[in-house]
């Protein structure tokens, strides 16, 4: 019996929003008074990431060794491609925002959801820039993937 | 909500997910990439998009009914120019703090390694300029 894709993704995502909320990832304040060194720093976002790293690791890890999914689906998650300038500036500019917000898509899109008064004017921004280059970066013919 | 069990717990819920797409749908938990791809119309094989964002909103549901906070940093004008940044640089760049700085950095991907660096050296700076530099 093979689960739906749909239904494992769904869940997959609630585990990662649970996660989110849980940890206070989804309150800005705690992930500015991470990226806010020179105050009073608050080390709880590393705490966080490295160990959802530590989880996700030793799955990529299989998956990559097997070649294909659980189901027996063949994939292939490497990106082969080099360090270029569309990696390293956008990077840049995300970052300036993310320390501008202290929000990231992810618990962006969940606090727009959850009915916070700003979230929903994040999100919508945060789409119009992506949808903007997305449109540049098919015009200059480029080929960054997610 | 800052206690030691509930940032290894919440670390874990997020690597749980990231791992369960990875190995059931042989995908990359990237929530930027995931986003951008649905807006632009391409909810992927069998709309794991779709599913993987919907369940990721859902908890949103918490929000709603229980106490927990959510202080924003700024006003309307501030918020909508840092959403603007936010998407454009995580499009071009090709990932956020998700798939870059989870999936990615646990994949140890060169380029994720790369972006995680700078973005977080530059929110860094950023946080710097506006909490130290400009409010004096």
């Amino acid at each position: 019996m093979r689960i739906p894709a749909f239904l494992t993704a769904l869940v997959a995502g609630l585990l990662f929003g649970t996660g989110l909320i849980v940890s206070g990832m989804t309150d800005p304040q705690n992930v500015l008074a991470f990226l806010d060194i020179a105050g009073n720093w608050n080390p709880a976002l590393a705490v966080v990431m490295a160990t959802a790293i530590a989880v996700t690791a030793p799955a990529l890890w299989l998956l990559k060794k097997r070649g294909q999914t659980l189901a027996g689906e063949r994939c292939d998650i490497a990106n082969r491609n080099p360090v270029d300038l569309p990696l390293v500036a956008g990077a840049i500019v995300f970052g300036i925002g993310w320390g501008m917000s202290g929000i990231c898509p992810g618990p962006g899109l969940i606090i727009a959801v959850g009915g916070v008064p700003g979230g929903l004017l994040f999100v919508a921004a945060m789409a119009a820039g992506m949808r903007l280059s997305g449109i540049v970066l098919r015009r200059l013919g480029s080929t960054a993937a997610p | 909500m800052t206690d030691m069990v509930h940032l290894v717990g919440g670390g874990a819920l997020i690597g749980a997910g990231a791992a369960l797409l990875a190995l059931a749908n042989g995908r990359i938990a990237g929530i930027s990439g995931a986003f951008g791809s649905l807006l632009d119309g391409d909810a992927g094989p069998r709309r794991w998009r779709l599913g993987f964002l919907l369940g990721l909103v859902l908890p949103a549901l918490y929000l709603l009914l229980g106490d927990i906070d959510v202080a924003m940093a700024g006003g309307a004008g501030w918020l909508l120019a840092a959403g603007l940044l936010v998407g454009i640089g995580t499009r071009i760049g090709s990932g956020c703090t998700s798939g870059h700085g989870v999936c990615g950095m646990a994949n140890l991907s060169r380029r994720s390694i790369v972006a995680t660096l700078l973005f977080m050296g530059t929110a860094m700076a950023t946080v710097y300029v506006v909490r130290h530099v400009l409010a004096g």
